[in-house]
């Protein structure tokens, strides 16, 4: 990160450069600048969602450095050189995420608001690996609301493309940090 | 937001001396960040912490853990050490807020997190806390999530926080650098009753930072419970909650702790109610005296005199579920 | 072989659109140069602004305006254009209009700057100086000054207080609800596109684009100069019905600077506008000894705003859904100083036929009776509101179907006298009913050069599945492949549709859909006639079928066209319809119904309760496609569990304001409240309701699932709770541990 430029108020704006979706951006923000408004508003990948803007809903939910956080509640400026995965970078030249798919096909949603939250956070808390059964699954996946409350076909498609996404994402070994300092380790599916 | 420096100092001393008068240290940010965006917070200046190297666990010498302020509350719900010797910790981390918030958030973090009052969050209404000397509109007001022990003429508020209940149950130390050099504060000292001060949450200095949380080595593993009672079944702050822990040996309680989280500005323990359980069967009856002894000054308000029966029956059915082994 | 798609469980057609962020929302249309506006509202309930200070707000480096009742643009000053579609009796509240405070929340000015974060800030920075004047919020305290509600109540029938007096069993109950926020994921938001000419293009979050254009030409004299897109609304549930004060402040701020400018609302906001409103009921139940009823009494008091009367159909189902002789129903208002409510899932029926199921479950066990016998004894065949015989009514199939599948046989009658460890169990039920209503609609049918059909109508696709289901009619009428047909809507500029609301979008634009391709099949069908040497000359509509992308001879099925070498022959086709509701709905009543069982988990010391089941059984006619339908039927059971057991929007009336403005403490279900829901469809056919055949179920889902919920609360507990939301610490009260 680098200091660019200051405003009147001495506020500086600073640069920052982060690997959003596999590729490397560098993008001047005010210090004030949420994760959120950034992507929203600056980058217009308005794919992530503003439910609350207070982390009271998950509708902002995106995959920093591999784990699900809410990208309402983080400056930009706190996460130059990290790596960030939001709904729009789910999918690859071979079509849908696994779990894009199962929530297309068990109709996992209504309006399609809190959607591209549930879904990083569902492939975040397969990441985590400490969902075992329907039951947990549903507790792991209450940061995320739906006032659709198509609660239990997210259930239904979250269990459909569990062992797919496991594949893909592997599982974090625990102790890794959310900022990656120490680098997010895989270890085998 | 209003408009606010930046700084990302990587070691603790350089942190420290950045500190000013309108400064604030910030790491997950996940409390920090929603206030300012109310104007509850208006600092001029952030101290981003997170290139601090704090963010690791270690074994202390004394068989103790030292867990790092950075250490994210998810990572330390699930680290091994804390899984298998202090599992009343890691479920009481993993009772509160969210998924997404606990991989933000960090352990210093939590221990400063805000009450969760209405009236403070609300900047348009007065609230002795934020401003104060205007007033405490929850008094004659919504108060059903408001304090029942240990509240104020001034605040009636509740700390928010499950992992400081823990905390609170294992008489951890935390570790603080500041201005004036380092120093460690025993848990129950780090909060503080609202008095006539309520706009100060714990006992730390201007620029003081937590580095460490210090577990002793008691983890009271084989005989604890986290209970949390709240208004729907995951992603709600407590009414009420109780940490429960307990050392049996052939039925007979050895040692005993209990901190009721949701009912007061701090974490709450009595003294008496625990050593009311040592030496006693691990029976009902002497968990519904420890109970009577924990409660004992309990005073309601018109929407939360229930919290009061409610604690009861709860320290009750945590310290039976202790009592029986800590769950799988 | 016609494989229509009608009846098929298809996925969403905008599925893959929601699923990759694709899909745009009100506040996600960008623009070089767009400006950010910022919401100021009043802190204060009642009374005025003597003085706005803004000048540290405009000494924000990018702050751009601050826009309040003192400097904004012309607006109506007659009652007749703020009067939207969905308007009550009264005079509309006006955003910004002079300096009169009616409630707290009110806006009171705009700040408007070229960056998000500084707007909000500025906006910290205005100062209101008020005049308070002492307000009234509370309805409980203000019954005094209740008025009769404007509305056209069924008339009594028979004498209810002289059969009161001599039933063998009466029962005079109470219940109440309280005010609850529609709280759609998507915030209420507004993009205004300032176009080259001083046109206004705008994205809005709506439920009903031509609502929306209509009022703003009407406040602001804009004739034909205004065009509202909605192409996604990221849920609604009757937010969107009228226009929010968010759109009005935007196009306000467009309008003076002659620039494009966003004003999003924020979470907090969105307490400070419509909402269910907070209501008293008292029921007085009649029967005989088994449990038949004699007569029925329902006395509803609901707040509305010193402005406006809401009303909504509150008490008229308990003169409808059973056969009773003797009824009298009456409705009030208490106005206070708040926001106007606002319709929100199945108005009026989710907290009326909450209180009267809720009722019959006691006289059921007044009476000894099994609450599916009790409401199968008294099954009413008419509609006796109205008298006149229901168009179709399988709801004694889904007392059936739904007791069936929860396998209620088992249930023993006794409260507390089933549990599981700590937690007693409980099994309650209740009967839902909705109306099936149709409006006025228009649509229209193209069909060009490239074969694919496109279908448009200005309604909405609040999560309700519009895209999909109309998609669905439209290939079916055609026999296109779904890939083929694309339907356009939110959008002022196509053909007029009804507010999407009410559970009508399906019956009211579907049949208009359906009409618009009949009249393209007789277009393709005049067309193909005049085809060198057709083999379909004299053949009539009836004669020929539409059938994977051809259309065919019936009696001769070799002789078939593709409809894209007609169209390469004919030109483009299009038609567009209007359509009324048929004059065979008069003689008919019409009405959706449903069962709901629940199974409650209530931990006896502690009150904590989790519905762990739910079986609802809904007879809605023809369901069009029963994945999508489904899903609005589980949503609704899930509002009704938070109806039950969380939704609550907590007035401070010392300071006359709502107070848990917030996801986090205005609780609505999360994912590990719901357990199983299980949804079935029973078998309705109907002619007289629309060509379709289908009823809607948009409403139906919530209705009655609190009652069911709060009548398996007591099944468990013994606790009969009359005020919702059910809480534990109203379970606390008494409970032995």
């Amino acid at each position: 990160m680098t200091e660019a430029s200051a405003n009147a108020d001495g506020i500086a704006i600073c640069s920052i450069t982060i690997k959003l979706n596999g590729e490397p951006r560098t993008l001047e923000v005010y210090p004030w600048t949420t994760l959120l408004d950034m992507l929203r508003e600056q980058l217009d990948l308005t794919g992530t969602k503003k439910g609350c803007d207070h982390g009271q809903c998950g509708a902002c939910t995106v995959l920093l450095n591999g784990k699900r956080i809410n990208a309402c509640l983080t400056l930009a400026i706190m996460h130059d050189g990290a790596e960030l995965t939001t709904i729009e970078g789910l999918a690859s030249e071979d079509g849908l995420h696994p779990m894009q798919t199962a929530f297309v096909t068990h109709d996992a949603f209504q309006c399609g608001y809190c959607t591209p939250g549930q879904i990083c956070s569902a492939i975040g808390m397969v990441a985590e690996g400490r969902a075992q059964s329907a039951d947990d699954i549903r507790e792991q996946m209450s940061g995320n609301l739906c006032r659709c409350g198509a609660y239990p076909n997210i259930l239904a498609a979250i269990e459909a493309a569990m062992p797919e996404t496991r594949n893909r994402v592997g599982v974090f070994e625990a102790g890794a940090s959310a900022d990656g300092h120490d680098g997010v380790r895989e270890v085998k599916p | 937001m209003n408009p606010f420096s930046y700084a990302r100092p990587t070691r603790i001393d350089e942190a420290i001396s950045l500190f000013g008068p309108q400064s604030r240290y910030i790491a997950g940010g996940t409390n920090l960040l929603d206030l300012m965006k109310e104007n509850v917070e208006r600092p001029k200046q952030l101290i981003d912490i997170t290139g601090l190297p704090l963010d690791s666990i270690e074994e202390t010498a004394d068989g103790g853990v030292r867990i790092g302020a950075l250490v994210s509350n998810a990572d330390l719900a699930w680290h091994a050490l804390i899984e298998r010797r202090y599992p009343l910790l890691a479920k009481a981390i993993l009772a509160g807020a969210s998924p997404q918030l606990r991989n933000m958030a960090s352990t210093g973090g939590n221990l400063l997190q805000r009450t969760r009052c209405y009236y403070f969050y609300d900047s348009t209404v007065p609230c002795n806390k934020r401003e104060p000397g205007t007033g405490c509109p929850a008094r004659d007001g919504l108060n059903r999530m408001h304090a029942i022990l240990g509240h104020s003429e001034q605040c009636i508020a509740v700390h928010p926080s499950d992992m400081c209940v823990a905390l609170a149950a294992l008489d951890a130390v935390v570790h603080v650098s500041g201005p004036q050099g380092e120093r460690r504060v025993d848990f129950r000292d780090f909060h503080r009753l609202p008095g006539d001060e309520p706009e100060r949450d714990n006992t730390l200095a201007e620029g003081e930072l937590i580095t460490a949380i210090e577990l002793p080595a008691a983890g009271y593993a084989e005989h604890s419970a986290y209970l949390k009672l709240r208004d729907r079944a995951s992603y709600a702050f407590a009414l009420v909650s109780v940490a429960a822990a307990l050392d049996i040996d052939g039925g007979v309680i050895r040692s005993a702790r209990i901190a009721l989280g949701g009912v007061a500005h701090k974490p709450w323990r009595d003294d008496a109610a625990e050593a009311s359980l040592i030496g006693e069967a691990a029976e009902p009856p002497a968990f519904d005296r420890a109970a009577q002894l924990l409660l004992q000054g309990a005073s309601g308000f018109e929407h939360n005199a229930f919290k009061i029966e409610l604690a009861r029956r709860a320290i009750k059915r945590a310290l039976a579920e202790a009592a029986r082994g800590t769950a799988a | 072989m016609n494989h229509s798609p009608v009846g098929q469980p298809l996925d969403r057609v905008d599925g893959p659109k929601k699923v990759t962020g694709q899909a745009r929302y009100a506040a996600e249309f960008p623009e070089a140069g767009l400006l950010y506006g910022s919401v100021v509202n009043s802190r204060i309930a009642k009374g005025r602004i003597i003085r706005i200070d803004a000048s540290a707000a405009e000494a924000v480096p990018g702050v751009a305006l601050v826009l309040t009742h003192q400097n904004r643009p012309p607006v109506a000053s007659y009652d007749e254009p703020y009067e939207d579609d969905d308007a009550g009796d009264g005079s509309p509240f006006r955003p910004l209009y002079n300096d009169r405070i009616l409630y707290s929340g009110q806006p009171v000015a705009l700040v408007v700057a070229d960056n998000l974060e500084l707007a909000r800030y500025a906006g910290s920075l205005v100062e209101i100086e008020y005049a308070a004047e002492p307000h009234h919020t509370d309805l409980r305290a203000r019954l005094d000054t209740a008025h009769q509600a404007e509305v056209d109540l069924p008339p009594a029938r028979g004498d209810a207080a002289q059969a009161l007096s001599e039933a063998d069993i009466r029962l005079d109950l109470e219940y109440s609800t309280p005010v609850e926020h529609h709280n759609p994921m998507e915030p209420h938001a507004s993009t205004v596109h300032y176009l080259a000419g001083g046109q206004l293009e705008i994205h809005d979050k709506t439920q009903g684009v031509q609502n929306c254009m209509r009022y703003l030409e009407g406040v602001f004299g804009m004739e034909g100069q205004i065009r509202i897109l909605s192409p996604f609304t990221g849920g609604a549930f009757g937010s969107g019905l009228r226009p929010q004060y968010q759109l009005v402040l935007a196009t306000m701020a467009a309008l003076k600077l002659k620039r494009s400018v966003r004003v999003a609302l924020k979470r907090q906001q969105m307490f400070t506008f419509g909402y269910r409103p907070r209501s008293i009921q008292r029921l007085s139940v009649g029967a005989d000894s088994s449990g038949r009823l004699r007569a029925l009494t329902h006395q509803a008091i609901g707040q509305t705003s010193s402005f406006e009367d809401f009303t909504e159909h509150e008490v008229e189902w308990t003169g409808m859904l059973y056969d009773c002789p003797n009824v009298k129903l009456n409705y009030q208002l208490v106005p206070l100083d708040v926001y106007t409510p606002l319709d929100m899932r199945a108005p009026g029926a989710a907290i009326g036929v909450y209180a009267l199921e809720c009722a019959m479950d006691e006289l059921a066990y007044a009476a000894g009776v099994d609450p599916v016998q009790l409401r199968l004894s008294n099954y009413s065949e008419r509609n006796q509101n109205q008298d006149l015989p229901y168009s179709s009514k399988a709801l004694r199939e889904c007392y059936e179907q739904g007791a069936e599948r929860f396998g209620w046989s088992q249930r023993s009658p006794e409260p507390r006298s089933m549990r599981e460890g700590n937690q007693l169990i409980g099994w309650g039920m209740a009967t839902g009913v909705w109306e099936a209503l149709q409006m006025p609609a228009s649509a229209k049918a193209r069909m060009g050069g490239d074969g694919k059909l496109v279908v448009s109508s200005a309604t909405a696709d609040i999560g309700t599945g519009t895209y999909t289901v109309m998609t669905q009619i439209a290939a079916s009428a055609l026999g296109l492949p779904m890939e083929r047909v694309d339907f356009q809507l939110g959008d002022s500029s196509l053909s007029t549709a009804p507010l999407e609301g009410g559970s009508a979008t399906v019956s009211s634009v579907g049949s208009a859909v359906q009409q618009a391709c009949a009249g393209l099949q007789q277009k393709l069908l005049d067309a193909v006639q005049q085809m060198p040497a057709s083999a379909f000359a004299g053949a009539r509509l009836e004669d020929v079928d539409f059938a994977d992308g051809s259309m065919t001879l019936k009696a001769d099925p070799q002789q078939a066209v593709e409809l894209e070498k007609i169209i390469a022959a004919a030109g483009e086709l299009e038609v567009e319809v209007s359509i009324e509701p048929g004059e065979q709905r008069d003689n008919y009543a019409t009405a959706t119904h449903s069962a709901v069982f629940i199974e409650v988990k209530v931990d006896e010391a502690l009150g904590t309760v989790k519905v762990s089941r739910a079986v609802s059984a809904i007879a809605a006619g023809r369901v069009i496609n029963p994945k999508t339908a489904g899903n609005q039927i589980v949503g609704g059971v899930v509002w009704g569990i938070g109806m039950a057991l969380h939704e609550e929007t907590q007035m401070d009336h010392n300071l006359g304001r709502f107070m848990n403005h917030n996801l986090s403490e205005y609780h609505i279900p999360v994912n590990a409240d719901i357990g199983e829901i299980d949804v079935l469809f029973v078998e309705e056919h109907d002619e007289v309701v629309n060509q379709l055949g289908s009823k809607g179920v948009g409403e139906i889902g919530i209705v009655g699932v609190a009652a069911a919920v709060a009548n398996a609360i007591y099944h468990a507990t013994g606790k009969r709770v009359r005020g919702l939301p059910i809480t534990l610490d109203k379970l606390l009260q008494d409970a032995s541990e």
